[in-house]
């Protein structure tokens, strides 16, 4: 039988693979795609691989740096960035949790003063990368489920 | 040893050795706490004590230690008189603060806000209490007060008692006092008993807590208990909660059932948790504790500000 990609190749851009199925939206949300570009965005969901289910995020036209999406690595720690260039993979990247993380996650603590209309940003540090586990910067407070908590 | 400019945010922004240092330079303050010697060494400086939640020991302990070092004091002990109440930001407020003293104390309803101040104020914030999270002079105070009392705190037998479940002193003290190889028991009605994330802190310092229900039990061989206030707000009814209340009385009855020399500590306020027949007993160090509050803060004032004994 033939294989059928469910989104078709790109021509140049990024793919981000691997993300834990079910996260795409957030990590869309985190690099602030589609706002920050007017690129061609495809997203796959629930995409059925070897190691189980995962998604998968196309942007065409746009090399997103690697770094910067090391801010994804909390909610999807096993994603892969791959730079496409006319078709070919030319960069492959494995996103690192970094050791602070800065304004995409909010504290659960509804009295912590990062929650109050003050002009910071949440602040997080991380305690542990596998399983990752972040500490707040203000409160002190662990926070139990990541996920929930992107802003 | 650094401490000039330093920030007081956490017990845990300090090392062993820097908290040591910090409770032999309170004991060195004792004589010029109680006036029977006097110091001028932070004459000319400002102190702003900014109070956005009540309180009586701390505040009027900083009040006092500031003045028996000569300095002056500015500030607030309820915020509805302040711009806070027109919408100003605690960034704001503690621009401003900055710009008028040398150092700040605050005490605030939100956990973390001392550490905020801490990044908007370039002279040194003090941490007196935020929401129910710190409060490291409280802790700095109880250990000088243990360390003053029973001339160490490694190997002392420990007891904390009451809500240690959200009580602001008591996860600080047990994460302090395992720093120092204390040996502790924690006794709480289930409803309150201490945060997992606390005990593997304790752990990690090498410091297995026991944990019971049995407050007779825990104090048998114990060389100081640490009481604090049950909230009756945590109690979904009056029955319950003076239930609980009445099974965690400290009393003379009670305390006969321990050692000679344990002592009872108390961040205050009481309510109803220590019979005041305690108070006249040899047992009964809460007051002392509290009047600790003054060279253990005259101690941090001057290391933040510079001041040299």
């Amino acid at each position: 039988m033939k294989k059928e990609l469910k989104i078709p190749q790109i021509k140049n851009g990024t793919v981000i693979d691997h993300i834990t199925a079910g996260n795409a939206v957030n990590v869309l949300h985190i690099l602030g795609i589609p706002r920050s570009s007017s690129s061609t965005v495809s997203v796959a969901m629930n995409v059925k691989s070897r190691f189980g289910k995962k998604d998968i995020v196309k942007v065409e036209n746009r090399e997103l740096d690697p770094n910067e999406l090391n801010k994804i690595a909390l909610i999807a720690p096993k994603a892969t960035i791959n730079i496409i260039r006319d078709y070919e993979v030319v960069k492959k990247h494995k996103v690192q949790i970094p050791d602070e993380i800065i304004g995409i996650i909010s504290c659960a603590n509804p009295t912590c003063v990062s929650n109050a209309k003050e002009p910071i940003k949440s602040r997080f540090k991380v305690i542990s990368k596998d399983p990752p586990r972040i500490k707040c910067y203000y409160c002190e407070r662990e926070l139990e489920d990541i996920n929930k908590s992107v802003i | 040893m650094k401490f000039k400019g330093r920030d007081i945010i956490s017990i845990k922004d300090f090392t062993k050795k820097e908290i040591d240092y910090i409770l032999d330079y309170s004991k060195k303050m004792l004589p010029y706490a109680k006036g029977e010697k006097h110091l001028n060494i932070l004459k000319g400086k400002v102190l702003s004590i900014l109070f956005f939640e009540p309180s009586t020991r701390t505040r009027l302990s900083f009040e006092t230690a500031m003045n028996r070092l000569e300095g002056r004091v500015v500030g607030f002990a309820d915020p509805s008189g302040t711009s806070q109440k027109k919408g100003e930001s605690l960034a704001d407020t503690i621009r401003m603060a900055d710009a008028y003293s040398d150092a700040i104390v605050i005490r605030h309803p939100h956990e973390g806000a001392a550490r905020l101040a801490g990044e908007f104020a370039k002279s040194p914030v003090l941490n007196a209490g935020d929401g129910a999270g710190r409060h490291p002079t409280q802790c700095l105070l109880d250990l000088f007060t243990i360390k003053t009392e029973k001339k160490k705190i490694k190997n002392n037998k420990i007891v904390l008692l009451g809500d240690l479940k959200y009580g602001r002193t008591v996860h600080s003290i047990a994460y302090a006092l395992s720093l120092y190889g204390a040996d502790l028991s924690f006794v709480s009605p289930s409803s309150l008993k201490m945060p997992n994330e606390v005990i593997n802190e304790c752990r990690s310092l090498g410091v297995e807590p026991k944990s019971t229900s049995s407050l007779e039990k825990a104090i048998k061989d114990a060389d100081v208990l640490y009481v604090t206030r049950i909230q009756r707000e945590r109690f979904p009814d009056a029955e319950e909660y003076n239930r609980v209340v009445g099974t965690y009385k400290v009393d003379k009855e009670l305390l006969e059932k321990g050692k000679k020399d344990l002592i009872v500590m108390h961040p205050l306020p009481r309510v109803t948790e220590i019979d005041p027949e305690v108070d006249s007993t040899p047992h009964a160090v809460y007051f002392k504790q509290a009047f600790n509050g003054v060279p253990v803060r005259m101690a941090l004032l001057s290391l933040v500000m510079g001041g040299k004994l």
